[in-house]
């Protein structure tokens, strides 16, 4: 069993956005990175618990410049095996998902997992890209995974509810919450983490089919009305006239 | 050329944030001087197709296959690849919502066209075709130039509300050839929770946090909830303590949700669930601490006890209402 978890450096959910150059970049300074939530907590940890049950090599891929490395040891620590840096750095989820689409081909893997997007440019796209690019089934924003022999069942949101479905291996998945629960790598993972393969492979030619012209901030907030709680009516009346939302 | 609209459906009912999409791919269609064409896949009702002529389509094409009842991703992208070189489509419309995303990244692939997913503009295309979306989650925009011939747009439910005019739609039956082979991923059980109104696509929502003690007090929440036609949702501690179902839960790792109203009943506000509702027009803030970060993102706020005031707000609304 080969397991296939792509993973992306994105800012800390906490960290404060704020443009430079002319708004066309992300301002870095004093922001701390981590690996996407949705691929460590859910992608990653459902390929270790995998690993662990049934066993399997679990790889890790990211598509970014040697400042993705942190983040790299950090998911080796938790328990990747192999991990493999396309080196380049782009924002275009056609490009992203063709390097890793080009990686996967040439190891064939059972399970590819993604997170269902990442938290600073939210495309929701390189699990769907990557499995038409590869021919292969793919299930969204799953929040279970079960596999028994090579067929996965799968859990997978939709509105007000969730669809239950089967697969048959190889399979591509996209993970959001409920797949899995977060872990904190410990002390004999990160020791290990720093003997483990990490290659940095160049990438595969392709096009770009999108770029990013600027970036900008939503209009600050005038401030909020505070109404007297013994005058919940003025609210209702707020509501109505000034804000016009019933 | 033409633009090529994904409307999806439940139960033969088009989702309304797939009329949004509609109405704004016909938008971009007289942006560009040409018409609009809706692609419906599986069972549905005549009249809801032709009824799509109201939000702009000129023409629906319809495959009323039942195996299309579900969305199979591979399925779906190879049929809406087929009617996109069929209409000559030059730009192809999703809703970004569960069915958009399941499926708009395999037709840009499979297309080769680049992708905006999460859209909350209409394109400019002064300097080529700039489309604004929400990054950061949602607590920035970005504005994307798509440069390859053909585009992919996923549009975020409720920015632009969908408000029915008049216009006729030809309704033309479509048959592309689908194979069973082809059905990779199989439905076997489908749980929902009929007769909520899915919060993706709730234009109101009543949530609620810690600050209601326990799952016992949602009573309050869902009498609020229901005198004003809305949906109710939870923080992330709610769901993690079981207080309420997975699928109610909004913010970072939950549901981002983009209604006119987001009413927020002791829920402190922390950034992590900021990032899923600061899309909303409208925020409310009803928390009995006046520190609680929430009141900086609200409009309006009410510093006081959920379990006085709440009611209260019901009894208000009700009476406004008439009811």
């Amino acid at each position: 069993m080969k397991i296939l978890v792509c993973i992306s450096k994105t800012p800390d959910t906490t960290a404060k956005i704020a443009f430079t150059d002319n708004n066309t970049k992300f301002n870095e300074a004093g922001v701390q990175f981590i690996i996407n939530p949705y691929d460590e907590w859910y992608a990653l940890v459902r390929a270790l618990e995998l690993k662990e049950t049934i066993g399997a090599d679990v790889h890790l891929i990211t598509v970014g410049g040697a400042d993705c490395d942190a983040i790299i040891r950090k998911a080796l620590a938790l328990g990747g095996d192999e991990a493999f840096r396309i080196n380049a750095d782009s924002a275009d989820s056609y490009y992203i998902a063709a390097q890793i689409a080009a990686h996967a081909k040439e190891k064939q893997y059972d399970i590819i997992f993604t997170g269902k997007e990442t938290i600073d440019y939210n495309g929701s796209g390189i699990g769907g890209m990557v499995a038409e690019l590869l021919d292969l089934p793919y299930v969204s924003i799953a929040a279970k995974f079960e596999l028994n022999g090579t067929v996965a069942t799968i859990n997978r949101e939709i509105e007000g509810g969730e669809e239950i479905c089967e697969v048959s291996l190889p399979v591509v998945v996209s993970c959001q919450k409920g797949m899995a629960e977060a872990r904190i790598p410990n002390m004999r993972g990160i020791m290990a983490a720093r003997t483990k393969p990490l290659a940095v492979v160049e990438p595969v030619a392709t096009d770009t089919l999108t770029s990013v012209v600027s970036f900008e901030l939503p209009p600050a907030k005038a401030g909020v009305k505070l109404i007297n709680p013994d005058n919940v009516g003025e609210l209702v009346k707020l509501l109505h006239e000034e804000a016009k939302v019933i | 050329m033409s633009i090529l609209i994904f409307a999806d459906q439940a139960h033969g009912k088009i989702k309304k944030a797939a009329l949004e999409a509609v109405q704004y791919g016909s938008k971009v269609a007289a942006q560009l001087g040409t018409t609009a064409t809706a692609l419906v896949l599986g069972p549905a009702d005549n009249a809801e197709l032709a009824a799509l002529g109201n939000y702009g389509a000129a023409k629906v094409l319809h495959v009323a296959d039942a195996r299309l009842q579900e969305v199979e991703s591979t399925v779906y992208t190879k049929i809406i690849a087929e009617a996109a070189d069929k209409e000559g489509a030059a730009v192809i419309v999703f809703p970004h919502n569960f069915d958009g995303k399941a499926v708009a990244p395999r037709v840009a692939a499979r297309l080769k066209a680049g992708l905006v997913a999460g859209a909350v503009s209409y394109p400019d295309t002064a300097n080529g075709f700039v489309v604004k979306k929400t990054v950061f989650s949602g607590k920035a925009f970005a504005n994307v130039n798509i440069t390859s011939e053909r585009k992919v747009i996923a549009l975020t439910p409720n920015t632009f509300p969908a408000v029915a005019g008049s216009g006729t739609a030809a309704v033309e039956a479509f048959a592309p050839a689908i194979n069973d082979a082809d059905f990779k991923v199989k439905v076997i059980k489908t749980e929902t929770v009929s007769g909520d109104i899915p919060l993706t696509e709730a234009e109101i929502i009543v949530s609620g946090g810690r600050g209601l003690k326990g799952p016992e007090n949602w009573g309050i929440l869902e009498d609020l909830a229901k005198a004003l036609g809305a949906a109710t949702a939870s923080s992330r501690p709610v769901a993690d303590a079981g207080w309420r179902p997975h699928h109610e839960h909004v913010g970072q790792t939950g549901l981002t949700v983009r209604p006119n109203l987001y009413v927020a009943i002791g829920i402190s506000g922390a950034i992590q669930h900021l990032a899923g509702v600061n899309g909303s027009k409208v925020i409310v803030v009803i928390n009995k601490d006046p520190e609680a970060p929430f009141f900086k993102a609200a409009d309006y706020g009410i510093v006081g006890d959920a379990f006085e005031v709440v009611p209260k707000l019901t009894a208000a609304v009700k009476e406004f209402k008439g009811q």
